[in-house]
């Protein structure tokens, strides 16, 4: 675990830059992780899937899988991807400030 | 001692992430399907290239009218601990690939046809073998449109160059 600052709050992340604290979390935070770790400017459409994802962590206490992600988010599986190349689920999970999604799926 | 020890160290590798996998599924029960399906939707899931590579009776994940069929086998099939008389009773297949079904969509894992669409919109490849599509008579439209090509081993290698193979 260690402290990085995020938008001029320090904030505890672990070894992969995930969020320890959801409580942290902030949209100018989600912006600059976002920036940091290849998705660039976030748009609506990112923001519908940054959103979903933080709102089902802190409802079921885990981050869905990337199959509920395309039926449940409003963006379906292809547009997923091409929104965050480097795998959605991990990615949006870090910008949504919740832990590393740890599924198969 | 110290200079012999030396001599022989090998020496350190750089451990680079995995950017690519070509995953091979060769096998046509259940089983046979599942962990090349995950193995390349899981691919996809880190951001690693995947081309999936269907040959022999594996072709029947992509086979219009027979993905939704595939079963497990329990006939000769050990890790079920089940007899083998028992698991040859009509319907016991059936039953157990049921069993298998509602399980794998607790923890969320979807159906075949649905994994295969989903593996294409993830942007992996799908390739089905030309030796086997010739020695069944098949060709490109049996296949589900999610298929990108039917491909000869060559071929394969060609698309699997510069990533890792994989055989299921």
């Amino acid at each position: 675990m260690s402290t990085v600052t995020y938008a001029g709050t320090p904030v505890e992340v672990d070894s992969e830059g995930f969020l320890e604290d959801p409580a942290q979390w902030n949209e100018e935070i989600a912006a600059q992780i976002a920036a940091e770790n290849g998705v660039g400017e976030l748009n609506e459409r990112h923001w519908m899937v940054v959103n979903y994802m933080r709102e089902s962590f802190l409802e079921n206490g885990e981050a869905p899988s990337i199959r509920t992600l395309g039926k449940a988010s409003g963006v379906q599986i292809k547009e997923l991807y091409e929104l965050f190349p480097k795998g959605p689920a991990k990615l949006a999970a870090k910008v949504a400030g919740i832990p590393k999604p740890r599924g198969c799926i | 001692m110290t200079q012999t020890m030396e001599q022989t160290e090998t020496p350190t590798r750089s451990h680079e992430p995995i950017e690519k996998v070509s995953i091979v599924i060769s096998k046509g029960s259940l089983e046979g399907i599942y962990p090349g399906l995950i193995m390349a939707n899981g691919a996809r899931m880190e951001g690693i290239e995947a081309n999936v590579f269907f040959t022999f009776f594996g072709l029947d994940a992509i086979t219009r009218g027979k993905q939704a069929k595939v079963k497990v086998a329990t006939v000769g099939n050990p890790g079920l601990h089940m007899p083998t008389l028992a698991g040859a009773i009509p319907g016991v297949s059936a039953l157990v690939t049921k069993k298998f079904a509602s399980e794998m969509e607790k923890i969320d894992i979807p159906p075949i046809p649905e994994f295969i669409e989903m593996i294409s919109d993830s942007g992996g490849a799908l390739y089905g073998c030309q030796a086997t599509v010739d020695m069944f008579g098949l060709d490109l439209e049996d296949f589900v449109p999610q298929v990108d090509e039917v491909i000869t081993v060559g071929e394969f290698y060609e698309k699997s160059a510069g990533g890792q193979i994989i055989f299921t």
